[in-house]
């Protein structure tokens, strides 16, 4: 029996659900910046699918995973001219 | 053989080791690595290159969430490759069993041993957890894509 972290009230504590009572969803999003995958679990028959923000009392567990890839530059050295 | 007038690539890594004191006295003298912290921000907030060192305005809060956010795994020495030093976290960032309900897009990296000084600000697509981890994997750390990287 695996146990999933859920939060089943807003603000209340975490708490374990076994997984079998729930039904995962995972999405996965890429650009030229990031790869962006996530799980989520829901309560049976409660799922609707697109980017939803913020705490669902269906939606009891969304875990996200970022991948940068490649940061933009932070700095570029340069010297002056002496006598320029 | 002539001379050719250039920034030493050694200088580009070296700098992230505060080894080069130009000022005119010597800042620090100790020899321990300092401790790197990674803090969330809201979608809302206004984070950025002007920022000076690590600051709670608009810093997500949540369920396991603690201001200030997570120290950084630095185990990485910066170095240089080509004309480019770089430097990049030695692992993922996580965030373990939060919930952020709150959009957030933005991660600050910043140096919890001098003065909570800004290193760097950081975006992606915003996102909200609940009950679960956020975790931010590092790209490779080359001079390419490095998360650190002065050219």
């Amino acid at each position: 029996m695996a146990l999933i972290n859920v939060q089943l009230e807003a603000n209340g504590p975490i708490t374990q659900m076994d997984e079998s009572l729930l039904e995962r969803h995972d999405g996965v999003y890429e650009d030229e910046d990031e790869r962006t995958t996530w799980i989520e679990y829901w309560i049976p028959g409660t799922y609707r699918p697109g980017k939803i923000d913020g705490y669902l009392a269906d939606r009891p567990h969304r875990s996200v995973h970022v991948h940068l890839k490649r940061p933009m530059v932070f700095a570029e050295g340069a010297l002056g001219q002496i006598g320029g | 053989m002539a001379n050719s007038q250039a920034m030493a690539t050694s200088f580009k890594a070296e700098i992230l080791t505060a080894l080069h004191a130009l000022g005119t006295t010597v800042a620090r003298g100790g020899t321990t690595a300092d401790t790197i912290k990674a803090a969330l921000y809201l979608a809302s907030a206004s984070r950025g290159a002007a920022d000076t060192a690590y600051t709670a305005t608009g810093e997500v809060s949540g369920t396991n969430y603690s201001a200030g956010g997570v120290t950084v795994t630095n185990a990485t020495a910066p170095t240089t490759s080509g004309t480019t030093g770089f430097w990049t976290p030695s692992a993922s960032v996580v965030y373990s069993t939060v919930t952020l309900s709150t959009a957030f897009d933005c991660v600050m990296f910043y140096n919890s041993t001098q003065s909570n000084r800004a290193i760097s600000i950081h975006t992606f697509g915003s996102q909200t957890v609940t009950a679960g981890n956020f975790t931010l994997t590092m790209p490779t750390n080359d001079a390419t894509n490095a998360l650190i990287r002065i050219a």
